[in-house]
């Protein structure tokens, strides 16, 4: 394939993070997770955590390039999960194939805006990087019942033979939507939009209300 | 309710993630200036409504966004196939 900008594209590159003076604040901030974790159950059949103020990034190029493929490897540290549906975790750099021409990487937050750069130096021709950290916030849903929450939820195949750890699925969610990601035996790892982090908390409440919520900060 | 194979995510999901587009392989008239208002009529309004095997565009909306083709039958509901955007359909009428 022939690229369409072989010429370096003009990228303007902002790190979207404010400087220490300035604290961070997850979109479910006002839920107090900290206290409402202290307050609550300590045993139940589903454990909730957010996983608050990662950074989301958002690849796109063509998955035949080989070269495009290889330079997004040297910064991530992994090779990028060509096979539909899958994904890939190193340290603390994971990566979750969305779409056969686009990814969503997750790195901690303060770690994104070099990623991103990072992508942007070693990558040439036609690609897309966008830093999404501010769209997105991260819940981890784990249990033993943590499976029949999501089954109330998605309208998706979760049953263990259909959905082996390191499956990603972009889905319908409780009306709003998520990409979840089998990250372990019991848990699963929803990648939310920010604006729907507190419609979804109330909703994960209610669902997991006959197992017994154990909310972790 | 349809339950779809996606051929970008290579397995089968509920139609609540997909939204139908309407007919497909519709082509644009090659030279807009040139050709007949009926031409551009016919291209720009006017679609099949067939009674039987209808080829149509379909989102895989809330999963991976690819667009790809269907063909399925318009009395039975039956999809008989589903093909990638750029191919052709192996079903059709006779
Ligand atoms: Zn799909």
């Amino acid at each position: 394939m022939s690229d369409v900008n072989s010429e370096a594209p003009t990228v303007a590159l902002m790190d979207q993070l404010p400087d220490a003076s300035i604290q961070g604040q997850s979109p479910l901030f006002h839920a107090d997770l900290a206290t409402v974790a202290k307050k609550g159950p300590k045993t139940g059949g589903v454990v909730f955590k957010e996983q608050a103020l990662m950074g989301q990034i958002t690849l796109r190029l063509n998955a035949e390039n080989a070269e495009q493929l290889k330079a997004a490897e040297k910064v991530l540290g992994v090779s990028l999960p060509t096979q539909p549906l899958t994904s890939v975790e190193s340290g603390d750099v994971s990566v979750r194939w969305i779409s056969p021409d686009e990814w969503l990487i997750i790195v901690p937050g303060l770690k994104a805006f070099d990623v991103e750069s990072a992508l942007h130096a070693a990558l040439s021709g036609h690609y897309q990087v966008v830093n999404v950290s501010g769209g997105w916030t991260v819940f981890m849903l784990s249990g033993k019942n943590a499976r029949d929450v999501l089954q109330k939820s998605a309208p998706v195949d979760v049953h263990p033979a259909a959905f082996p750890v390191g499956k990603v699925v972009t889905t319908v969610f409780a009306k709003s939507s998520a990409i979840i990601r089998r990250a372990g035996d019991d848990q699963y790892e929803l990648v939310v939009r920010r604006s729907f982090a507190d419609y979804l908390w109330l909703w994960l409440q209610d669902a997991s209300r006959e197992y017994g919520l154990v909310v972790e900060a | 309710m349809f339950y779809i194979y996606c051929p970008y995510c290579g397995e089968h999901r509920e139609e609540e993630e997909f939204h139908n587009h309407g007919q497909a392989h519709i082509e644009r008239p090659k030279d807009p200036d040139s050709c007949t208002d009926e031409e551009w009529g016919n291209y720009m309004f006017f679609r099949k409504n067939p009674k039987g095997l209808h080829h149509e565009i379909w989102v895989h909306a809330a999963g991976c966004r690819k667009f790809f083709n269907v063909t399925r039958h318009t009395v039975t509901y039956e999809i008989k196939e589903v093909y990638k955007m750029g191919e052709q359909p192996k079903v059709v009428a006779e």
